[in-house]
């Protein structure tokens, strides 16, 4: 971007992170303290290579809805996105793979990103020109999206083409040196986020839209602009999830996605960003991701809690985890 | 101005009535089925769809109308609507739920409309004329008894449950009855809520924690859907059986294939649909007594019979 440039040294400050924004990492440090204690198992190399992985997701589309909602937005639609993208690239691979061969991959991704920017400029207008309130626009968007996903399904399942699936299987299974691909991918936007975010102008101006709208629109800063590109943002990154996404089982259905949109906004505020906006912590995002990912994962390992109350137990520990954020901020 | 609007729908609401009415004694058959979100419904509205449009061509005198609809009041009020724009000769209907759907379909019942309740039974019998239902405790009980016989009444079982209704409660109890009096013990049970990827999710975690799985079963295919591809990046060898339940197309063309860890499959078939539909049809158009009610079977799916329940075109 040509605003790197202009950005003043002052943002620098900004990469350290500071006591205060150490509370997602605290709180998911004690998670995985008392995972240990409870089921030795947990921090076996292999579970924790699944459940990092699994978070993947959650952790990518999350990082975009750092923007959104550090900009004063919120995007309910996320999940149901999640869905229509997977099953446009899935048709669209099958549609192709008979003429081009494996090479529909890279074209289904090509297909995916750009089905994402428009499904999120679409929200971002609606929000931005239209002027509906982010909740009720994108919970509009997000009921078209899944009725979407359940028509091009019939209700049932759009499977990957037999012949693509082995070959795009690794995108999801696959290591480099050890580490899962989907989290190195979630790693990459999570770097290219966080410096996008703290370092460009873009980023400056997106948590001051959030913090004041009318004081950023008087220091002549355009909303409008802020705001949609935030959501393109996000719409880019539910891509890149669908993209992880779609190799691990292949297929898409209308119960794809079902509420990641409240995994999502959990994540995010977990990880310290401000559900009103004006504040926004990338990487304390992707924590969250991972925290949330975790405690499904000690409920199952832990014998402690009957099936019945594991849900009452997981919102327990969100809330306690969301007290010790808090609590390390004073 | 206001008088001229009423009127005029009144007169239009009275043409509607009147037309289906006047095309000399057909008989209405409306069904009232959940809209398709996920595999099962899906697979319900498909074969009513199907029946409606293979009687509506077999017999000219008998019109079956399909509606879906997406929640319990959404399908209350689509009952209403029918029953006051055309004079419906049956209904056949799967509610969304018991409660919320007892007294509209009484309601129409009154009428003096035949009622076919498929799958769902309303809170009060003594409404529906006929009754058509799967055997939710025979889907958990055959393949326990499937299990325990392959694997000589001893092993280690994990399994994954869907939501909590009464369906999944029935299938678990006829499961946990099954193994009864064997040494097949359940290692663990948790709920993965009929979807893939949180069944995907809670295998990983079965796996981890278990080092010696022999045997998963999950009771709906979706779920065994994820539970397979859990298995297979685990790279373990020591599951024997992974077994569903439901019958969803791409597990039966498994165990038509002959597969060593899913061998079968036991039915609970949304093609009931279609049953209660021909059978209702079959009281007007044969004169066939039906009232009554019909429990399907859910006899173990092997290789033998697979091709019995394999639906290619159907998205279930």
């Amino acid at each position: 971007m040509a605003d790197v440039a202009a950005a003043p040294p002052r943002a620098q400050h900004n990469w350290s992170i500071g006591w205060g924004d150490a509370g997602p990492f605290l709180a998911l440090a004690a998670l995985v303290a008392i995972g240990f204690l409870i089921n030795p198992d947990f921090l076996s190399a292999n579970n924790i290579a699944n459940v990092v992985t699994r978070s993947a997701f959650i952790a990518i589309i999350a990082i975009g809805a750092t923007f959104v909602i550090s900009s004063g937005g919120l995007d309910l639609s996320v999940g149901s996105m999640a869905a229509f993208i997977t099953g446009v690239m899935i048709l669209f691979m099958n549609w192709v793979a008979p003429s081009v061969g494996t090479a529909a991959i890279p074209l289904g991704m090509a297909v995916a990103l750009v089905t994402g920017i428009a499904c999120g400029l679409l929200n971002g207008t609606i929000v931005t020109v239209g002027r509906i309130e982010p909740f009720i626009a994108t919970l509009g968007t997000m009921g078209i999206f899944r009725a979407l996903i359940t028509y091009m399904t019939d209700g049932g399942t759009v499977a990957i083409d037999r012949s693509l699936r082995d070959a795009y299987r690794p995108v999801y299974f696959g290591d480099v040196l050890g580490v899962p691909i989907p989290i190195l991918v979630s790693l990459a936007v999570a770097l290219v986020a966080a410096y996008v975010l703290y370092r460009t102008r873009y980023g400056r101006r997106c948590v001051a839209v959030g913090a004041n709208e009318d004081v950023a629109r008087y220091s002549g800063i355009s909303v409008t602009r802020v705001r949609t590109l935030a959501y393109v943002i996000q719409g880019t990154c539910v891509a890149i999830a669908a993209i992880c996404y779609v190799p691990r089982l292949g297929a898409a259905t209308p119960t794809t996605g079902l509420l990641w949109e409240l995994q999502v906004i959990t994540a995010v505020v977990i990880g310290g960003t401000a559900l009103r906006g004006g504040r926004g912590r990338v990487w304390g995002t992707v924590a969250g991701a991972v925290i949330l990912e975790f405690i499904a994962n000690l409920m199952v390992l832990s014998d402690f809690v009957s099936e019945y109350l594991v849900a009452a137990v997981q919102g327990v520990i969100i809330i306690i985890a969301m007290l010790i954020q808090r609590m390390s901020k004073r | 101005m206001l008088r001229n609007i009423l009127l005029a729908t009144g007169i239009t609401t009275a043409l509607l009535a009147a037309g289906p009415a006047s095309a000399a004694e057909k008989k209405t058959i409306a069904v009232s089925i959940p809209a398709a979100d996920h595999g099962w419904t899906a697979g319900v509205v498909y074969h009513a769809n199907a029946a409606a449009k293979e009687i509506n061509k077999a017999f000219p005198d008998i019109e079956v109308i399909v509606k879906t609809s997406p929640s319990a009041s959404a399908q209350v009020s689509a009952i209403e609507d029918l029953s006051a724009t055309r004079k419906l000769d049956a209904l056949v209907i799967l509610p969304h739920s018991s409660e919320e759907l007892t007294t509209p379909v009484k309601a129409i019942k009154d009428k003096g409309s035949f009622i076919t309740v498929v799958d769902r039974g309303l809170n009060d019998p003594k409404i529906q004329d006929l009754y058509v239902a799967g055997d939710n405790i025979a889907v958990g009980f055959n393949t326990a008894k499937f299990l325990v016989e392959k694997m000589s009444g001893k092993g280690n079982v994990v399994v994954l449950r869907g939501i909590p209704t009464v369906i999944d409660d029935e299938r678990i109890k006829g499961f946990q009855d099954g193994i009864k009096g064997s040494d097949l013990k359940i290692l663990d049970i948790q709920y993965a809520n009929w979807n893939s990827d949180q069944a995907f999710k809670l295998m990983q975690d079965y796996l981890a924690k278990y080092p010696q799985i022999d045997a998963v079963w999950a009771n709906d295919d979706d779920m065994l859907l994820g539970v397979l591809e859990a298995i297979k990046q685990s790279g373990r060898k020591e599951i024997k059986f992974a077994l569903g339940g439901n019958g969803m197309k791409e597990i039966i063309a498994k165990v038509m294939a002959g597969d060593a860890v899913t061998p079968v499959e036991t039915p609970y078939p949304p093609s009931m649909i279609k049953t209660a539909i021909y059978l209702t049809a079959a009281h007007f158009a044969g004169h066939a007594p039906v009232r009554g009610s019909l429990k399907l079977d859910a006899p173990l799916i092997t290789k033998a019979n697979a091709a019995e329940y394999h639906f290619p075109d159907s998205p279930f």
